[in-house]
């Protein structure tokens, strides 16, 4: 069966696009729920936008539903540390929504320092009636008030209000760069360059470390926590991977304290291929469980690798992202592209898995077939249901048509962030201040 | 048998040395003006090999007087994402 992806919305939506791209318009996180029906965006300057899907209109069964704005707030500020004299950047680094309980929608995001907890709740009816106030909110004087009435509900236009509910502070001197939630969903971790933190998500005012790999001298400080995930179905298990390549496991009934991994995943490397960049480009920016927690994935610069579990001396997959790079690193290092955090994702199935490339390209890897291809998020293919055409780089000698040399590559169109429906083949690809929505188109 | 073939990433490295012929080096191959000089170029190098480790401004703290001018804006956050229309 051959996918093929088809343009369905981008965001904004507005058609003049002739604003500088604000710093603050960056987006930093792309996360849906757990039934896919809503999205959520968080961008540099701490806001948080949740698309909705709409309602699936049953007669119409080809048209799945589109994504439209939900609710959009402030999660975080931009504050100041006033002991280091340093700035704390209200940039959202990472998005997780808590599985659906009651009517209202939970999600917890984090910058670099505090996490919180937010509360999604709609209103759609509103008390009228009241005995001692008007309807527009003034006070009534009690003596003109002869007769007594029952407020009643009656309905009014949705209104969507999140509301802060726990804010999670002061437990990480270095910079957040992931937050993961158990699958007993009481608890959670945050993890750090140099720690993880176990948090309950009632509990704000202590958290337990888990996982502390600093130095007793910082100067020999060589290694740093890139990630880390709780696994989907065991709440005793957690990986964290490295700015050296490595993925550790841990089992939190082991001990406390899990700074003796359970198990170390490391591919061999060939000592004579060894060069200024190979631990650069080893580091690994994303780590992700597969659905069914048998496998986990991880990203570094130029490759995506599949593990089992079960195994640790080398990943079972290995896909190439944009190999063509690795005869660019000098220039990708001097401009500092060769530091930039891709993410990857597994579809529903855990059959296929995306990242993104430079040039506003994303690559997706279908495991059962080998078969890969690269798409392109741009406006020009932005036409509802347009099939987007597959992109191809010409790593050197003759360009055919379409193709695009790596020269001509733009590096600061980067896709690292994307996200693929749990449930359906719609995915959502975030350039640097453009949301693109993309859904496979039924045949 | 001299191998005349290298790999790329070997020839992107010798590309880097080229340009910046002290990179990597331990602080001690060169000379430095004083104390100050040599954590100075210890901590830039540092920064730049391990790119997600604890940046220097956490650590020198001492370097990072505060003038007004480098006090940040407080700015308003009502400011809409553009992204929500």
């Amino acid at each position: 069966m051959r996918k093929l992806f088809a343009f369905l919305s981008v965001f904004p939506t507005l058609k003049d696009l002739m604003w500088e791209i604000d710093w603050s318009d960056i987006i930093s996180t792309v996360e849906f729920n757990h039934s896919g029906e809503l999205l959520a965006t968080g961008d540099k300057g701490g806001r948080v936008v949740i698309f909705q899907q709409e309602q699936e209109n049953k007669i119409q069964s080809h048209s799945r539903g589109e994504y439209n704005v939900y609710s959009t707030f402030q999660s975080h500020e931009p504050e100041f540390d006033y002991l280091k004299s340093l700035e704390i950047e209200e940039k959202i680094n990472k998005i997780r929504w808590l599985p659906q309980k009651n009517a209202a929608q939970f999600l917890l995001s984090t910058n670099d320092k505090t996490i919180k907890l937010w509360k999604i709740s709609e209103r759609d009816k509103r008390p009228e009636g009241y005995n001692l106030k008007e309807e527009d909110g003034r006070y009534r004087d009690p003596t003109t008030v002869t007769t007594l009435r029952v407020p009643v509900f009656r309905p009014m236009d949705l209104m969507v209000e999140a509301s802060p509910r726990r804010i999670f502070a002061n437990a990480h001197t270095y910079h957040i760069n992931s937050i993961s939630i158990n699958s007993d969903y009481e608890t959670y971790l945050s993890a750090d360059d140099l720690r993880i933190n176990l948090w309950h998500l009632e509990i704000t005012d202590r958290s337990f470390n888990i996982v502390d790999i600093k130095p007793a001298n910082m100067e020999e400080l060589t290694e740093v926590i890139t990630a880390a995930e709780f696994h989907p179905n065991s709440c005793n298990t957690f990986v964290y991977s490295s700015s050296k390549g490595t993925i550790r496991l841990c089992d939190m009934r082991a001990s406390a304290l899990c700074d003796r991994h359970s198990k170390l995943f490391e591919e061999p490397e060939d000592p004579s291929n060894r060069s200024f960049f190979s631990e650069i480009i080893s580091s690994i920016s994303d780590v992700k469980f597969s659905h069914s927690g048998r496998y986990m994935m991880t990203r570094d610069y130029l490759s995506v690798k599949i593990w089992d579990l079960n195994m640790e001396n080398r990943p079972v997959e290995t896909y190439q992202v944009h190999e063509y790079l690795r005869s660019k690193l000098c220039s990708l290092y001097e401009n500092d592209c060769i530091f930039d955090k891709f993410e990857c994702c597994w579809n529903g199935s855990d059959s296929v898995v995306m990242t993104g490339s430079y040039n506003n390209f994303f690559r997706m890897f279908d495991r059962n077939t080998k078969r890969d291809i690269t798409l392109e998020a741009s406006r020009e293919n932005n036409k509802p249901r347009t099939v987007l055409k597959p992109r191809k780089v010409c790593a050197s000698g003759k360009r055919k048509k379409d193709e695009i040399s790596v020269d001509s590559l733009d590096f600061n169109k980067k896709i690292l962030h994307t996200a693929w429906h749990p449930k359906e083949n719609i995915i959502a690809v975030a350039t640097t201040n453009n949301l693109y929505i993309f859904q496979d188109k039924v045949n | 048998m001299e191998d005349k073939v290298t790999s790329p990433e070997k020839a992107e490295e010798a590309k880097l040395k080229a340009r910046y012929p002290h990179l990597g080096q331990k602080p001690g191959g060169q000379k430095y003006f004083d104390s100050g000089d040599y954590n100075m170029a210890k901590a830039k190098m540092k920064n730049k090999q391990l790119p997600t480790a604890i940046p220097d401004k956490t650590e020198v703290t001492g370097d990072h007087i505060p003038t007004p001018q480098d006090l940040p804006q407080q700015k308003p956050s009502l400011v809409a994402s553009k992204l929500a229309g």
